[in-house]
């Protein structure tokens, strides 16, 4: 059973010792790493291959594991299922996640240049300010905000809600400024003044075009942080079937994972829809995306 | 500093003062934005909820109608019996069962594919890393029908080596190991991008100089990477530590608002979202909202303490 492979072994001069020595180990290793990446794939066939099967076919002994073509039919029963607001729950996500990103550049690309680039008194203390509200855990401003929202402000149930509040964030500001101060030389903007730019004009101008990377970096993070955002939309009441978005919608069609009586076909049709678009996003930026999200590990 | 650059002098007065008026307010407005919006959606929340946190209020009675009641929201939360020391009980046994794991199995997933596999390195992590940015109540969702005690993939699978239907979900005692599981599931790729980034940092030569040295791979990696990964260790552990203290998500949608059968995945930020918004009880929510933010606080602390004090190597 472990007999290795014939080896050759005067085929190259300085023969890979290591290569030969630890075949048997590296078996290991892949071992490892490929359950690793099965586990974590798993999850994601199964939610396609159900979202392909009719109800009855999805809790079934002996399971199911292959696609079926119920795919339509699914479809069908999620817009029943969700009085035909699905789609637009799936635009009120999108809505609420396209604002916030947008915003959440352009602020935070804005502040973090100002960082970056000028000298100004107090300089120091607001940057420092903005890196200790980094460290507030976001569950205590959950009752404060609902607060502020609802008593004062009166935006419960409304999209705003959601995006307004972390449209120039902490962590978003420190990226941008990191990577400015890396980038763009100082010169840079100087010449651009000599020619009689104003500061803002230098920004849109000559600023943003040469930031592109971290900003794809920022605004995809940005993205998939609201498109994911259950507690928030749940928290400000986004509770009406027109306003939902689609996490609360999902679990207001199974009413809870334990519930018996969902009809899964209509829920994995609606787990997909959730679930596309962020691996869509994922599958064409994960660079930016682990880079982005990865960058607050990475030191000054 | 700021310098003056002279303009050509055909340009009005005016518009001379204008622009050196614009270059230096330039940076004040950049930065307001933020500044704003954090005097309305942070500093004055935080300090309503910590006013709060000593008051006895129903937001339906509207701003002014509470009623002072001193340490009472505190004395209540931290009282033997109260359900939040259960809760918090609770909070840190599923962190536990997830946070442990997850960065026992993290560190070596990402040292051997450093050492080994880098070729595949960009391949693996985005494989590993797709749990993380995935909807956590879709995934819980999928989760929580693997888990259905009847026709659910887990006890079919058990079934076929011929071990009864365990209650994933339904069994007090398994509840929170059913719950962590997701959380793990979710996070371990998290902490391997987080390790290959820390280990992509340690210079080659210090590897080479110990192979030099006659330093074998085990010798390598308990006295060469552990000490030089320990800043990006303490940088994950703390994320894992404040992460699953307010964990919430997985555990509301897999078990419900209430926790699941006797409470048994109530975590903090649970309990707290249910006298908050369910019971409108804000003070002693707000309360215990901060109780909360003390433990983390403590037990970031404790973190940082074990690892300055451990070794003095970096």
């Amino acid at each position: 059973m472990t007999t290795q492979p014939l080896e050759t072994p005067i085929a190259t001069p300085r023969p890979p010792r290591q290569k030969s020595r630890f075949s048997f180990g590296r078996a290991g290793l892949w071992l490892f790493v490929g359950v690793a990446c099965f586990l974590s794939l798993v999850p994601f066939y199964l939610m396609f291959v159900w979202s392909s099967l009719p109800s009855a076919q999805i809790f079934t002994v002996p399971p199911h594991l292959w696609f079926g073509d119920a795919l339509v039919g699914n479809f069908q029963k999620m817009m029943t299922a969700t009085d035909n607001f699905a789609l637009r729950q799936f635009w009120n996500s999108l809505y609420i996640a396209a604002l916030s990103t947008v915003t959440t550049l352009f602020f935070c690309s804005l502040a973090g240049f100002a960082f970056a680039m000028y000298d100004f008194k107090g300089k120091q203390y607001l940057f420092g300010f903005i890196l200790i509200t980094m460290l507030i855990p976001p569950l205590v401003m959950d009752i404060p905000s609902f607060l502020v929202m609802n008593n004062f402000l009166h935006w419960i149930g409304t999209p705003r809600a959601l995006w307004v509040p972390g449209m120039a964030n902490a962590f978003g500001i420190f990226l941008m400024r990191q990577y400015i101060v890396s980038a763009l030389p100082k010169s840079l903007i100087e010449a651009a003044r000599l020619d009689g730019a104003s500061e803002f004009g230098i920004f849109m101008k000559v600023v943003v075009p040469l930031i592109r990377p971290i900003l794809a970096t920022l605004g995809i993070v940005t993205f998939v942080g609201s498109w994911n955002n259950f507690k928030g939309a749940l928290i400000m009441r986004l509770s009406e079937d027109s306003t939902m978005t689609l996490p609360l919608s999902l679990r207001k069609i199974t009413g809870g994972a334990t519930n018996v009586n969902a009809d899964w076909g209509a829920t994995l049709m609606m787990v997909v829809l959730t679930v596309i678009p962020l691996l869509i996003i994922f599958l064409f930026a994960s660079r930016q995306v682990i880079s982005g999200l990865t960058s607050g590990a990475v030191k000054d | 500093m700021q310098e003056r650059v002279p303009l050509p002098t055909s340009r009005p007065r005016r518009r001379w003062s204008y622009d050196r008026f614009q270059q230096r307010a330039a940076p004040y407005m950049f930065v307001s934005p933020f500044f704003i919006l954090f005097l309305i959606f942070g500093l004055f929340p935080l300090g309503f909820s910590l006013f709060l946190a000593f008051h006895l209020w129903n937001p339906l009675d509207g701003l002014g109608n509470w009623q002072y009641v001193g340490w009472d929201n505190f004395k209540l939360a931290l009282g033997a019996p109260d359900q939040f020391w259960v809760s918090l009980k609770i909070t840190v046994w599923i962190g536990l069962l997830s946070g442990v794991p997850q960065h026992l199995i993290a560190l070596p997933l990402a040292f051997v594919i450093n050492q080994s596999l880098r070729k595949w390195q960009s391949g693996i992590s985005t494989i590993l890393f797709l749990p993380y940015i995935t909807n956590a109540v879709a995934i819980t969702i999928v989760f929580g029908m693997l888990y259905s005690e009847n026709l659910g993939l887990l006890n079919y699978a058990l079934s076929v080596v011929g071990l009864g239907p365990v209650r994933w979900l339904a069994q007090p005692d398994l509840v929170p190991v059913s719950v962590a599981v997701v959380v793990f599931w979710r996070y371990v790729g998290w902490n391997v991008i987080l390790y290959l980034s820390g280990l992509q940092a340690i210079s080659e030569d210090v590897y080479e100089a110990a192979t030099v040295d006659g330093a074998s791979k085990v010798q390598k990696f308990f006295y060469i990477t552990l000490p030089l990964l320990k800043p990006m260790m303490f940088y994950a552990f703390t994320l894992t530590i404040v992460g699953n203290m307010q964990l919430f998500e997985e555990p509301f949608i897999m078990v419900g608002q209430a926790g699941g059968s006797g409470g048994a995945a109530l975590t903090s930020a649970m309990h707290i979202f249910n006298v908050a918004f369910r019971d409108l009880d804000m003070g002693y929510g707000s309360a215990m909202a901060w109780l909360l933010f003390l433990a983390i606080f403590v037990l970031s602390m404790i973190n940082n303490y074990l690892f300055s004090r451990g070794g003095g190597r970096q």
